[in-house]
Formats: structure tokens, sequence, C-alpha cells
């Protein structure tokens, strides 16, 4: 199964495909920048993350191949993401709750 | 062996089980360097939440058209370093050679613009330190922050060390992607054995995504 990842990876990735993705990377660096301008308020980091998201899943799906590759791979570069995530969530808990008090008043 | 010449190291049991874990180990490096600007970023969400006047303020004075010009350089030299690895699975030697050129060209306009942007902050005094010297964006934003050009320097220090640590990443990534080329054009590749320019694609890609977030992060927060 995994043996054959990377035969398998450049058995479905061509030159159209990899011109596609990178249209689609333009595309979205010019709504990013459109979408800057405008005051959304607190959605505009929404829609920026957003967008940054959808463009790094791009370049991990296809550019990197991971759309192609077997589990153990994926698993590897969710880790990743999880841990930068797990980090993230218990700082900022600390952070936002600094604040507030058990006794009212 | 003799079949696959002699790239396939006597640990491996084939030239696929060696390309895999070549792969395999090149993301949980990538996992890593994820916690590794992992920390800057974190960080930066903590001040960012904090100051957000300052930070909004601050963005102001960097010049959003560099760094979308470097954002569209650097998806450009993903583009070309995919193509090398396309090329090179199929084992076509010059076309690995010219994408990889291609890509080396594109990391070196994203570095002089990047030299271009650092020597502006230095002329302005806005570079964090002793000679730091902070004259707001907006005057809006100082009646809403008192300590803003305290908190501002704060922004700097994080904008130097993000793009800092992110440039150094391409410093040391063109000097490979040279070397690979070099291989390639010793006819070292084939069909059978691209591994070192696939994981070196990885290595870059990464540096790409890197940037696809410092982007909006850093330039684009004070647009608006």
């Amino acid at each position: 199964m995994s043996q054959d990842l990377h035969a398998d990876a450049e058995a479905h990735a061509s030159v159209p495909l990899y011109l596609g993705v990178f249209a689609a990377l333009l595309v979205l660096t010019g709504i990013t920048v459109a979408a800057a301008r405008v005051d959304f308020g607190v959605f505009n980091n929404v829609v920026a993350l957003g967008i940054a998201f959808t463009k790094a899943l791009l370049v991990i799906a296809f550019f990197m191949h991971v759309r192609w590759a077997g589990k153990l791979v994926v698993l590897v570069v969710g880790s990743g993401f999880v841990f930068l995530g797990i980090l993230c969530f218990f700082l900022m808990s600390d952070y936002v709750s600094r604040t507030w008090s058990l006794l009212a008043g | 062996m003799s079949a696959h010449g002699t790239f396939l190291r006597h640990h491996f049991a084939n030239p696929e089980q060696q390309k895999e874990s070549a792969v395999l180990g090149m993301w949980v490096f990538i996992a890593q360097e994820i916690l590794f600007f992992g920390g800057l970023f974190a960080t930066y969400l903590v001040y960012r939440t904090s100051y957000p006047y300052a930070f909004a303020d601050a963005a102001g004075h960097l010049d959003w058209k560099l760094g979308a010009v470097n954002t569209v350089v650097l998806i450009f030299s993903s583009f070309t370093m995919a193509m090398a690895v396309h090329a090179a699975a199929h084992g076509k030697h010059e076309a690995i050679v010219a994408w990889l050129l291609a890509t080396i060209l594109l990391g070196a306009v994203f570095l002089g613009v990047k030299a271009v942007e650092y020597g502006d902050k230095f002329e302005h005094h806005l570079v964090p330190g002793r000679h730091f010297q902070y004259t707001p964006h907006h005057e809006a934003n100082l009646a809403a922050d008192p300590d803003l050009a305290k908190h501002a320097q704060l922004y700097y220090s994080l904008y130097f060390g993000m793009t800092g640590l992110h440039a150094l990443h391409m410093v040391i990534g063109i000097p490979i992607l040279g070397w690979i080329a070099w291989r390639a054009s010793r006819g070292e590749f084939s069909a059978a054995y691209d591994s070192p320019v696939e994981i070196t694609g990885l290595y870059w890609h990464f540096v790409d995504i890197v940037w696809i977030f410092l982007f909006p992060l850093l330039y684009l927060i004070g647009a608006h």
C-alpha cells in the first residue's frame, strides 16, 4: 500500500494540477489583501486566518503530496498542528482568565 | 541491488522503503519546525490580544505592497519547486536543474525585497533597542493605548524575530537547492531515486507556508 506512495503521488500529480493550485494560491492572496482593507471587526482575523489555513492546506495536500501519502505521514503532519493548537489553547486560557475572580465584587 | 545502482543503502530492503523513510523523516523534522515557529506565533497571539491598538498601529508602518509582492514571489517559488520535484520523478535532469535555478532566483528576489524593507526600518528607527523611536500612525491609537511606543516596540521585536527566523530558513534553503541542482546536473537522480529533490521540496514548501501566515498577521492587521 504505502510502499508505492510516491509512484502514486506522481501518478496523480500533473502540470495542470500544479498550475491550478498555483492560480488558487494567487487568487486567495488577492482576497486576503482585499478583505483586510474592509473593516469586519473581529471577523477580519477570522477571514485572514481562514484563508491562510486554506492556502496552507493546498500547499500541504498537493505541492507536498500529502493528498496521496500514507496514514503515517498524515498523522505526523497533523500532530505538528495539534500540538501547536494545544500550546495556543492553554496559553490563552491562562492570559484570558487572569482578570477573572472567583470572588464576586 | 545492482538493478538500482549505488543509491540504495544496505539497511533498507528496497528503494521504495528507503524513500518512504526519507519522506517520513523530513515530515518529523517539519512537525518540529511547526512548533519551533509555533512558539513565536503563540507569543504573537498573546501580545496581539493584549495590545491590539499598538499592533495595528505598528503594522501600519510596514509597506503591505512589498509584503504582497513577496507573497506572490514565494508562492511562485513553491510552484517552481513542485515542478522540479515533478521533473525528478520523471528523471528529466535538465528540467530539474532549470526549475531549481528558477526557485533559487525567486528566493533571492524575496530576500532582496526583505533587505530593502529591513533597511527602511533601520532608517526610520523602528528596530527595537536603544535607538527605537516611534511616531503613531494614527493618533487615535495613542489615545486608546498610552504606552503605544513601548507596545509598538514589542510588535517590532516579533516582526524582526519572526521574519528573521523565516529569512534564515531561506538563507539555509538556497544553498541546499544549489547543491541539489548540482547533483541533478551530474545525473544523480532518476525516477527510481528522487528523494533528495522531494524532501528538499518539502522543506521549501514549509518555508512558503510560514510566510503565508506571516503576511496577513504582520502586514495586513492595520489596513482597515
